[in-house]
């Protein structure tokens, strides 16, 4: 094989061994993501229009507020989270607290959405294991608790279920950080929570923006998790999309929607660029 | 030691129950969601304001797996779905990852890129018009229909990490036994294959669970006839049947965290540098 590479012959054999790959990611992949932007665009007969727009918009504007605003805080709320876990696992002084955590946090990893969607929505219901917990250690009266499924339960589950997948890639690039720079900082009597805001956050940036940016692509599109806990109006634009199709077979619309929600996708993609390039220009 | 202790505030002995407190909290909010399921599994009868279950029983253990009940059908249905994504994905994955590892390109970060596109882009719209697409030529609700999507999906994990795979195996092991007279198939067969094979497994259960897990895509595509797991969790929760969801919720999550428990043993650091390279 080496003797081919470079050779014109040797590109035709990698392109062969690409093309059945590349086939199937164009033909059921690319190609209906294109049709989605031509059918949102066009009437029955044809003709280009906004109209698709305007009926979302006048239907939906709440919903999609709702979901940009469901993802932006689930994503932050799982920054911080995989920030305090990751940041504990690399400077904690406990190394036994430091091993329980690092066994405790994985569990959601691999636990798929529509499971943690059903596990939520037994233990934030009313007569859920949280609220007797809460109610049990005397935090509030029984006549106070309350279901959290609404768009608190789908925060709840998405930070849950996607914040252990932010942390594993976090504490990994915290790992192979030069540890010369922690201990210099720390010698120099620097607390930990400056060395980890100062000194170790700046250098794993890239690696914890990709892991938000693909933490929110996500779950903007995830359906099963605010259908099962938060299925009614307001909802996030999925739901909405599920039925346009279901009900009405809808298809224009619901491929507005799908594009709306892309543009949200491409707006947590333009933030990633402008901050991936902040940090070339930075170094 | 306790200099820096003394510069936190706070003795030595409360900040060790600090640390429990805390850890104790961080492990009910692991695990106290998954203990709740648990309870609902076994759950004969429960209703508010009790705390636990009136009465623990297998009755609904013995209705799922009930020799034909639904639930069977669908693990039957969900692993065949999952065992033909696998080798779907594989049989394309790791003829292209061996020319992303090893041979020289035209436009090899472009087509790297377009692989990791349907991961980084919202699926739903692409599940969408496929089911319209399939429901027009007779592929909705067919197990091949739904293969073939979870495959495109599955694809992009398998093409990178097989990528990684290939690229972490010594190169110089290949030239030696095509020095020594093997043919570019053999070699690969003998030498590039069986050392890249850890990643390569790797990939394929990351593809076989995310098969196994797929939600949207099944709920778009597999109407009416094909009802996998998820699916039927789903139906069984929506419908009120809070413990038979509870035990194919469980059904399901037995291999997602057996996995977790065993990810590093097959995906090793070396292969994990080599992602996306």
């Amino acid at each position: 094989m080496t003797a081919s590479e470079g050779t014109t012959r040797g590109r035709w054999i990698g392109l062969a061994l690409l093309a059945p790959a590349l086939v199937v990611v164009v033909v059921f992949f690319v190609a209906p993501l294109a049709m989605s932007a031509i059918v949102a665009f066009r009437r029955k007969d044809g003709v280009l229009t906004l109209e698709h727009f305007a009926k979302s918009f006048d239907l939906y504007t709440t919903d999609l507020l709702f979901t940009l605003a469901i993802v932006l805080l689930s994503t932050l709320l799982i920054g911080l989270v995989a920030i305090a876990i990751a940041g504990y696992l690399t400077l904690g002084e406990n190394p036994r607290t430091v091993s329980i955590l690092r066994w405790l946090y994985r569990w959601p990893l691999f636990i798929p959405f529509v499971v943690a969607g059903q596990v939520m929505r037994t233990f934030l219901a009313k007569n859920g294991m949280l609220n007797h917990v809460l109610i049990g250690s005397g935090l509030i009266e029984p006549l106070s608790a309350q279901s959290l499924l609404d768009w608190r339960g789908i925060v709840i589950a998405f930070v849950w279920k996607q914040a252990p997948f932010v942390t594993l890639l976090l504490a990994g690039a915290m790992a192979s950080l030069e540890s010369q720079h922690i201990e210099a900082a720390r010698n120099l009597g620097a607390r930990r929570l400056r060395v980890l805001i100062d000194i170790v956050l700046p250098q794993v940036r890239g690696t914890l923006l990709v892991g938000l940016v693909l933490s929110f692509v996500t779950m903007l599109s995830v359906l099963s998790v605010p259908l099962m806990i938060n299925p009614n109006s307001p909802t996030m634009v999925t739901v909405d999309v599920a039925y346009r199709i279901n009900t009405f077979a809808d298809y224009a619309v619901a491929n507005a929607l799908c594009l709306l929600s892309l543009v949200l996708a491409a707006g947590g993609a333009w933030f990633y660029l402008q901050h991936a390039v902040g940090k070339v220009e930075k170094a | 030691m306790s200099a820096r202790s003394l510069r936190a505030g706070l003795p030595s002995p409360l900040r060790t129950l600090l640390r429990a407190v805390v850890l104790a909290l961080f492990a009910f909010a692991i695990f106290g969601p998954l203990l709740n399921l648990l309870l609902w599994a076994f759950a004969e009868r429960w209703y508010f304001p009790n705390k636990l279950p009136l009465e623990f029983g297998l009755t609904f253990w013995y209705r799922v797996f009930q020799p034909r009940g639904n639930a069977l059908a669908s693990l039957g249905t969900s692993i065949w779905i999952a065992l033909l994504t696998v080798v779907l994905s594989l049989a394309v994955a790791i003829p292209a990852g061996y020319a992303l590892a090893r041979l020289k390109l035209p436009w090899r970060g472009a087509i790297l890129l377009l692989f990791l596109l349907p991961q980084a882009v919202p699926n739903l719209p692409v599940y969408v018009n496929i089911a319209q697409v399939f429901y027009q030529i007779g592929l909705n609700g067919t197990i091949f229909g739904v293969v073939l999507v979870h495959a495109s999906h599955g694809l992009v994990l398998a093409v990178w990490i097989a990528s990684a795979a290939f690229a972490s195996v010594d190169a110089s092991l290949e030239e030696a036994s095509r020095n020594l007279g093997a043919s570019p198939w053999t070699c690969f067969r003998t030498v590039t294959l069986p050392l890249a094979a850890p990643g390569l497994i790797a990939s394929a259960i990351f593809v076989f669970l995310e098969s196994l897990d797929e939600f949207t895509g099944t709920y778009f595509v597999g109407v009416p006839d094909v009802t996998t797991l998820p699916l039927l969790m789903f139906n069984a929760s929506m419908g009120g049947n809070y413990q038979i969801a509870s035990i194919t919720a469980l059904l399901l999550l037995i291999p997602s965290i057996g996995f977790m428990l065993v990810v590093e043993r097959f995906l090793k650091a070396d292969v994990l540098a080599m992602v996306g390279r």
